[in-house]
Formats: structure tokens, sequence, C-alpha cells
């Protein structure tokens, strides 16, 4: 059901939970500082740094849906267009200087003979549009097969350091992507996995932003050295962003 | 003790009189019958002499009447015949499959199959006769391919795999007669579908094949008959023959002494009146409807059980061993009792089973009747049975199944549309065995009675989603995965591709299940011990570390979770189970049985009969409020601690009931009032508000038209519909199915089949599996269908009744609130009441200190 309505609604303007600095936007993302710097986490899975004027996606995975059509599972042609779209109305809604693809924008080596030319079209448009920077990820070592931008490895932005996988043991200003962070929470014999956002204030995981990427767990061992403490997650709702407390999620 | 057909044999010979059809028995059979003492009975000589006409046969008949044998008959006559003309010098044909035998269950498979052994070798007929399941090996199943026995008997799925075989054509190509064995179970589903199209692949395969069906006592034969014959034309539908009725079973309603619950579903209040039952009986058969039920019940009769008798239970999450251990004491005849779901519904048969308990209302006269005749399978007795309701509406309702019972009046059959998500399986199988012609394919799928409607658009779509995957945007030529040659034959593209279809044949789609083990702890890890049985993973979901529940007849406490086990350790002496289990009933009340407790409720000449709390209930409910006519349906509106209520009774089910529910709470929230929140059970539903609800107009409140936007906005976001999205996923191929081992192997690199049905539908909503879904959902799952002709029932028949207090009927649904979950809560609520934990808990330190939520 619409869930009944909480009488007063829940809207502190700063909590603090596990010395987590958060606030609710308007447009229901989330802001955070990390290592100081103001990020605005967007429901659709991108970051905002508005100082910047910097749009970041992690984890396209674009062509995916391909990928597996060519092994035998026909899974439908639609992720790249989906994907796209999601980049396109972020880019509208923003206008951000500089588009930062975080890594892993193509789900395997052999993307560049699937891809259609209509979508290559709204890459094209979306460099025009921007400065678009390809981050290179474990999964892009064919590089860009004639696509616009340019590719780096690292990026710093104000306090931040931009990389695809997140460097072992804690790191000051790290935002990285390659683990597709997911957050699982229940309540009233249901449980829902969203993708998330992962934060300990200091160091920042993107989740992953293709439409078929699939998630790891919070809770699982893989993000045990990264953070200070418990990290919050910041789990991609409809239109909003939910701060969920690490005490609260399940593991898979 | 003799065992499952041994005991129909000799019930078989219990018969008396001189049968009354000619006897077309050949002497080696009849000489047989006789030197056993025994006269055959009508039906297994009707079902000769159907078999010499090469009729098509359904034999309709109680347990314990030589059914089987029955069923086989023919066959052996056939094949005895087939030896003779050879040994009379007649060079030998190559040895091919005569007949073929498909059981539900493996285990009765290999019951049959150990039952047949004993007439084959007492009569001295050469005749080979196998089985073949999952568990059969790769050698035996290797030699059964090149040399087959004359008898196969195995399951619906092997057939399917059968069918997705190259060598099918051949090997069937003289398949003369395949047996279907309880298919008043089978025919009704999804492994129906598949079966029915296995069998129109067969026939094709066989033209002369002959169908013979099996079934219990069904409502209608003539639905059953239906589904069973091919639909050709000029084939005469197949001949029904009906074994004489048992001796008619003795039902009755246990009241007990102790007051009848308001609500709940243990019986818990009755369970020392149950445990005198079982030991006044040799041995009972406790059924229950869910497996917590089995778990609450067996725990209860363990503490009663003074005399320590050797009682156990069964169901289908403990180990497979466990059970196992269960059947076999069961066989030894070393038990006294079991408690057990539905997995003892149907299998071997106990021959010293002399009582039947049902615990909690039955929900369907077919599925009582069914039970029943796990008692006492000689068919001169009368069977058993103690009905035990849980509460008070249950006391009417056991009372309508008893009368139903009594009446041989049976919950009705339906012929259901074949699925296509199946269909398209079963294509890929035909691929994988052979090139086909769409033409050829069309005629052959729509002799199979569940598609004998389907229209040839919809027959090409399927086609076209096996081939490309259906997509409106042409992206995958390449990837075709049955592709079309010149003569305009698909033919699968490739070997790997084939092998992979038949790693994923079968309808039968496991919920994710979790192993539950004795677990201790080392250096911080949870590591594994004994495993005690396989849980849901959605309840494991609910549990926090520390927390108490039943399972296994035991109190556990969890630990944690890895992978795929679930850690527990045995809860301290006299610890209580702390999380409730939230399955009341997993079976909705039938439409049949609903409308006979409308009646006896409306009946007051009835009342008299009822007990006297249960009565007196119904008097107060009359003074208070008011006693419906069965064609109307009472809507109370009443406030209560600040809330207002509105309660309905429309007796029609708990599945339609949550519905019409979430519906109605959608109207309500747009009409401004406020909802909230919802429950429902099988008679009422009751909704409630912070605005008043007592000056709505109810007629239009319950239109139908709420069978339009409101339900599609609900179902936009429901879980539901991307569960059922899964299935038809994994069923139809688009997605396969993982193995043991294949999950959650570290990092998640596959796909989420939640990712794919999200985009799916905003790309192409029309697309062939979001139909199978939204199909399956509106029947099955939400029971749209009888929500409708519940709301079309009820128009201009609401009697409004504005109360200032809670009423005696209201009593149990509200007793309900909390208990169980209502379903398709919507996830952004889940998410939102997560935050708004937290932002509580923001608040207030020392709960964060403490780290849990609760």
């Amino acid at each position: 059901m619409n869930a009944p309505k909480p009488a007063i609604a829940p809207e502190p303007a700063v909590a603090h939970a596990s010395a987590i600095a958060f606030a609710p936007s308007p447009c229901g993302a989330l802001w955070v500082r990390i290592d100081g710097t103001p990020c605005a986490l967007r429901p659709s899975g991108a970051l905002w740094l508005e100082g910047a004027s910097m749009l970041v996606a992690a984890d396209l995975h674009l062509e995916k849906g391909s990928a597996y059509a060519s092994r035998g599972q026909l899974l439908p042609p639609y992720d790249t267009s989906a994907t796209l779209g999601r980049l396109e109305r972020e880019v509208a809604a923003l206008a951000p200087r500089r588009l930062v693809l975080l890594g892993d924008s193509f789900h395997d080596a052999r993307w560049a003979t699937r891809m259609s030319e209509p979508d290559r079209a709204r890459i094209d448009a979306l460099a025009a549009a921007t400065d678009l920077i390809w981050i290179t990820g474990n999964h892009d070592e064919e590089g860009l097969d004639g696509l616009p931008g340019q590719q780096s490895d690292v990026l710093e932005v104000e306090t931040l350091t931009l990389r695809h996988e997140p460097t072992p043991g804690l790191a000051s200003g790290e935002v990285a992507g390659h683990l597709h962070p997911c957050a699982k929470v229940s309540a009233s014999g249901r449980a829902v996995r969203r993708r998330c956002f992962a934060t300990d204030g200091r160091r920042l995981i993107l989740p992953a932003f293709g439409a078929y990427a699939g998630g790891l767990n919070l809770k699982s061992a893989a993000y045990a050295d990264l953070f200070t403490g418990p990290p919050l997650a910041c789990a991609l709702g409809a239109d909003k962003v939910h701060p969920l407390v690490f005490a609260s999620l399940k593991g898979d | 003790m003799v065992v499952g057909m041994s005991v129909q044999f000799d019930s078989a010979a219990m018969t008396t009189g001189a049968p009354q059809a000619p006897s077309r028995l050949p002497p080696r059979f009849a000489d047989w019958f006789r030197a056993r003492g025994w006269t055959a009975r009508d039906h297994q000589l009707a079902m000769v002499a159907a078999g010499a006409d090469r009729r098509d046969a359904l034999l309709i008949a109680p347990t314990g009447g030589g059914k089987t044998l029955a069923g086989f008959l023919p066959s052996l006559i056939a094949l005895d015949a087939r030896q003779r003309h050879m040994t009379q010098g007649v060079k030998a044909p190559p040895s091919r499959l005569h007949t073929l035998y498909i059981s539900p269950l493996k285990a009765l498979a290999v019951d049959v199959h150990r039952n047949l052994l004993g007439p084959i070798a007492e009569m001295g007929l050469a005749i080979t006769a196998e089985t073949r399941s999952g568990d059969t090996g790769e050698a035996k199943k290797k030699r059964q391919r090149t040399i087959p026995p004359d008898i196969l008997i195995t399951t619906p799925e092997q057939l399917a795999l059968f069918c997705a075989w190259e060598g099918a054509a051949d090997y069937f190509s003289e398949l003369d007669t395949v047996i279907l064995d309880e298919i008043h179970v089978l025919h009704a589903s999804k492994r129906g579908d598949l079966l029915s199209l296995a069998l129109g692949r067969l026939q094709a395969l066989s033209p002369s094949l002959r169908r013979v069906g099996l079934s219990a006592t069904v409502a209608d034969p003539d639905v059953l008959a239906g589904w069973l014959g091919p639909q050709l034309a000029g084939r005469p539908a197949p001949v029904i023959v009906r074994g004489a009725p048992g001796a008619p079973p003795e039902v009755e309603v246990l009241l007990s002494d102790n007051h009848v619950p308001w609500s709940g579903f243990t019986a818990r209040h009755a369970m020392a009146e149950v445990y005198q039952a079982i030991r006044g009986a040799r041995t009972t058969l406790v059924f229950v409807n869910t497996r917590f039920q089995a778990e609450i019940a067996f725990q209860a009769l363990w503490e009663l059980n003074e005399d320590s008798l050797p009682i156990a239970l069964h169901h289908g999450s403990l180990a497979a061993e466990q059970r196992r251990k269960v059947e076999a004491a069961m066989s030894r005849n070393q038990l006294r009792a079991v408690v057990c779901t539905s997995t003892l519904d149907l299998g071997i048969d106990w021959g010293a089973v002399d009582l039947v308990i049902q615990l909690a209302a039955p929900k369907g006269s077919a599925r009582l009747i069914q039970r029943i005749g796990r008692a006492n399978h000689r068919m001169d007795e009368a069977s058993r049975a103690i009905l035990v309701p849980a509460h008070r509406f249950e006391v009417l309702e056991c009372q309508a199944a008893r009368d139903a019972v009594a009446a041989n009046d049976l919950d009705p059959d339906v012929l259901r549309d074949g699925a296509l998500d199946i269909l398209a399986q079963h294509i890929m199988g035909c691929a994988c065995a052979a090139p086909f012609h769409p033409d050829a394919l069309f005629e052959e799928v729509r002799t199979a009675a569940p598609y004998a409607q389907l229209s040839r658009d919809d027959f090409d779509r399927v086609i076209d989603f096996v081939a490309t995957g259906g997509y409106a945007l042409k992206a995958y030529d390449r990837f075709h995965r049955i592709v079309r040659d010149r003569q305009g034959l698909y033919r699968v593209r490739n070997a790997e591709t084939a092998q992979r279809h038949r790693m994923n044949v079968g309808a039968i789609v496991d919920i994710p299940m979790l192993s539950v083990r004795l677990g201790a702890q080392r250096g911080g890890q949870w590591m594994g011990g004994r495993k005690i049985g396989e849980m849901e993973e959605g309840f494991i979901e609910q549990l926090a570390p520390g927390d108490t529940f039943l399972f296994a007849g035991q109190v556990w406490t969890f630990r944690a979770v890895e992978a795929m086990n679930a850690y527990v350790s045995p809860a301290p002496a006299g610890a209580e189970a702390k999380v409730p289990s939230w399955g009341g009933s997993k079976f909705a009340l039938s439409t049949y049985l609903a409308s006979r407790v409308r009646g006896m409720i409306a009946d007051r000449s009835q009342w008299p009969a009822l007990p006297d709390d249960v009565r007196d209930w119904l008097a107060i409910q009359d003074r208070r409020s008011l006693i419906p006519d069965p064609q109307d349906m009472l809507v109370e509106t009443f406030p209560r601690s600040g809330r207002h209520y509105l309660v309905a009774y429309p007796f029609d089910g708990r599945i339609s009931h949550a519905t019409l529910c979430q519906l109605l709470a959608r109207r309500l929230e747009r009409l401004g009032r406020q909802p909230l929140g919802m429950v429902a059970n099988d008679y009422a539903l009751a909704v409630w508000a912070l605005k008043p609800l007592d000056d709505l107009d109810l007629d239009a409140l319950f239109e139908e038209d709420l069978l339009g936007d409101d339900l599609e906005s609900w179902l936009e976001e429901s879980f539901m519909m991307k569960r059922t999205f899964r299935q038809c996923a994994l069923l139809a191929g688009l997605i396969e199915r993982r193995f043991p081992g294949q999950e959650k192997s570290g990092r998640q690199v596959t796909f989420s089949t939640d990712l794919i049905y999200d985009t799916l539908r905003r790309h192409q909503p029309d697309h062939l599996l979001l139909d199978c879904t939204r199909r399956e959902a509106l029947g099955g799952l939400l029971d749209i269908g009888r929500l409708g002709r519940l709301l079309q029932r009820i128009r201009g028949r609401i009697r409004p009744v504005r109360l200032d207090r809670v009423t005696p009927f209201a009593v149990p649904v509200l007793l309900e609130i909390g208990r169980e979950p209502v379903a398709g809560m919507a996830q952004e609520a889940i998410l939102e009441q997560n935050a708004h934990d937290l932002a509580a808990e923001a608040m207030d330190l020392t709960a964060l200190k403490q780290g849990r939520r609760r």
C-alpha cells in the first residue's frame, strides 16, 4: 500500500548519525561533505560537485545487454539507451561544465562491435555539451574506438581525488566506483535492495549508474577496510536519496 | 504390514459378486487373479476394454481402488501378447519403449515401480520396467536411451527433457500408451501446461498413442477428460471410467471444551483433545496448511506427550534426509502420528493410517477429500477424519467443509489457458530435438487442451521471442537462439545453446532458500555444522542476530548469515520463539466453501447446532450490527482509539481481500481520508484512516472501476510483479537458472531481473513477458478474476451499518493487525520507514550506541 504517511514528516534539518553530516535537498539529493568538499548525491546515482560544476557517474557498463545476448541470453537491448537517457537528463538539469565517467563505462572489450549508431551519436552530443572525461576502469583497456573525450586514470578536483577503483585501506578525499554498492533494508516482512552511495565522510563510493549493473551488498567483506567506521548508506529512492544507518542494513 | 500398491491389490480381492462387464482378461491374467483368490474389479475390466478398443481413458477412483494396476493392465496384456507372438517365431522388432508412466512425484514413481514388479514376476511376464528421474545415474540414463525398457516410469520434467533430445523422434516412434497419474493435481498448473505440450509432441511422434489418465475424485471429470485427450478432429473424447466409491468418510468437527479463539491459525486451544484423538487411533496424519503451523502444532503435541508416543514432523523445508527417515519409519509402522503439510497430500500409501486430523480449516473441499483419502486404504471401511477449527469463523467453515464432503460436493475444476512462457520453453525444446516448421508446430501445439484456443498471432509472437527475444528494437540479428533456414525450418543455433536449454527445463521455479545450519563461531566467523533444513530467504531476512524462532520442532537462536547458510544455535532451555511466523494460511478459502459459510450464517435455523460461544457471538453481532443475507455484503464503520475503521465482509478469500484492501486504500487516499493501514483475512477486510469513513458513498467506493487506474498504479510499484516477472523470465528461457554454488559468488557480476523488468517496462511495455507477468499476477497471485466477480456480486447489495464501537464480527480481522504483513507494501515506503527510523535514532543517541533498530 502507499504507506500510511507518518503524522509528522521526518525532516531533520541536519542530523548527525555516525558523525557524518548530511542534509536533504528539495531536489531529492542528499548533501554530504567529503573531506570538506560539499557533494550532492543525486537520486540518479550521480555525484554533483557544484563548486567545480562537475557531474560524476560511475560504472555505466554500456552494452551489457548485448554482451549477454552474444552469449545466448537475449536480455532486452535497451540498457545503453536507458543509461544514456538518464545521463542526458542529469546533464540537462545541471548543465555541468565537466562530465566525468568514473570507469567501467563499457561492459566488455567488444562493445564497439555492438553499439548502435544512434547511441554513439548521443555520446557525441554529451561530449559537445560538456568536457567529457573518461576515467579508465578495469573493463576499459580497449580505448574509446573513436568516441570523443579525454582519458585519464585519476582526476584531482578541490580536495577530492577521483579514480575508478578504491585504493586499499583508508583514503581521505577519494571518490571511486567499481564496487557497485547496494543496501538492503526490510520492514513488515519485506526487504528492499537498492543501489546506494557509501561514505564515512572521508571517502565516497558511488553506486553503479548502468541500467543493468548488479550490486554488491554494503555489508560484504569487500568494503570492510575502506572506511573509518560503519559507513552511511545513501540509498536511491524513486525521487530522493534515503540516508540509512549501517546498523539497520541487512546482508544478502 | 504391506505398503503401497500391494495394499491396493489386496483391496481388489475384496470385491464380492461377479463383474458385470464381460471380462477381456487373457487367461494368464485371469489365472493370476484367481490364484490369489481375487476377482478383477469392474473398473479394472473397463480399463482393459478401453485398452483393447484403443480408446483414451480417464479413470476416476478413490485411493485404494486398485487404480494404478488398472492403469497398467492393458499395457501388461499387450506386452505379454507381443512376447508370445515373438516366441512363436516372428522376427523380433527393434526394441522400442511401449508404455510411459508419468507421476508428479519422484517418490511415488519409485513406489509404483516397486509394486509393479510384483505382478510382473508373479505372472512370469517377460516385461522390463524401469524408473528415470533427476536422481538416476548418468550411466543408467544413457543405457535407457540406447536400450529402452518396455515400461518407463518417470516425471513430467524428465519427459520435457526427452522432448528436447535429438533422439526423441526415434525413441518414441512406437510408444503405445502414456499413463498420467494424479492428473487432478497436475492439470491446472504450469507443470500441467508443459506436460500437455509434451503429450502433443509424443502424439505427433507416435500418432496411434493412447492416453490414460488416473485421478482422484473430482467435481467435474469432463474437465479432466478434456485436458487429457488430444484436441484432434474425429478423435473421440476419453472414456470416463469410474471406480466404485469407497465407503463414505466419517468426518467430525472437533468442538473443544475450551473457548474457541477469536482469531489465529494454530488451534492451540484444542491440542489436548487432538492429543487424545491420536492416542485413541493406531496411526494419525495431522495435516496443517503451512510449515509454521506444523512447527507450532508439533511443539504443542510434544509438550502434551506424556505417553512418549512416537510423533514426527514432516514438511518441505526439513532436510531431505530427515524427511526420508520419517517416511521410512512410517512405512515400518513405527510412528503413531506425523504432523505434516501438503508434502504428504500425495505420495506413498501407508496402510496403517486410520485417522486424519485437519488442524485449522482446510479452505477447500477438494483438498480435504484428498487428505481424508490418506486414511485407511481399504475401500470398504470408512476413512475417519477430524476437523479442528482454529477460530470462530472456522467453526462455520469446518462444518461447511464437512457438509460438502458428505454431499461429495467439490470445488469446481477449471480449464486454464496455457501460459506463454511455458510455450516458449517447449518451442525451444522442440528446436533442440529437431528442426521444425512453424505451421506444423502450431497445429501440434493446438492439440494440447490448454493451448487449443491459441491464436496464430500469439504463437508467432512466442516464436519471435524464442528466436530474437521479441524486441521492437531489432538489435540482436546476430544472436538468434533459433535460426530459420531456406526451407522455412527453425533449428537451434548451435549445440551449446541446446545444452544450455536442457539445463533449464521444467516448470518449477524454486523460491530462494537458505540452508539452516547449526553454527559455531571461530575467529569471529560463523562456520558450518549439521544442516537442519532450509528456509525461505524472506523469513531469514526478518531475523536479527539473537532473535529466537521455531524450526524443525525446536526453538533456535539466529546467529548470522554467510553466503547461502543461516547459522543458528539451540536457544536456552525454556526460551520462547520471539519472532512469529507470518504465514497464516497459504490457501485462500475457496469460492465454493465461502458461499456455504455465508449461507450458514444467514440461516438462523442452523445456529442451535453451533458451539455456545460461536452462537453467542452471532447473536451479539445480530443485536449490535446485523447478520447479512447470503447475497449481501455488510460494511461496518466505527471509530476506535482516534482512528476511523471501515470493515467489509465479502467472505471471498484472503487473496482477493488483500488486493481489494490495497485498491480501497488508494482510493481513500485520493478522497483525502488519509488511510493509515489495512488488514485482511478469509472473511473480511479492514481499512483505517485519520479522517471519518462513515459518510462515504459505498456504492461508488466499491465500483468495478477499482480494477482500472487504481489497480494499474498499484501494480506499478508492487513487489509481486517483479517476482512474477523473474519466474516468467526463467521459465521462458530469457534468463538462466543459477545452480547451487553459482549464487552470490563474491562480487555480483550477474544482472538483476528487477533491473531488466524496470528497463523493459519503460521501453517496451507490450513485451510478451510483461504480458505473461500481468496475466499471471492478475490470475493466481491477486485473484483479480475473483475480485471482479465479487464486485459484480455486491453491486447494489452493500449493507452499510454505522456504529460507535467495534462489533463481534470485526474482532477476528482486527486481531490480525500486526500479525501478517500486508502484501504489496510499496518499496519506497520501506525505504521511508527505515530512513524515518534513522531520523528518530539520530535524536536518540542511546539507541545508536546499541546499534539495533528495535
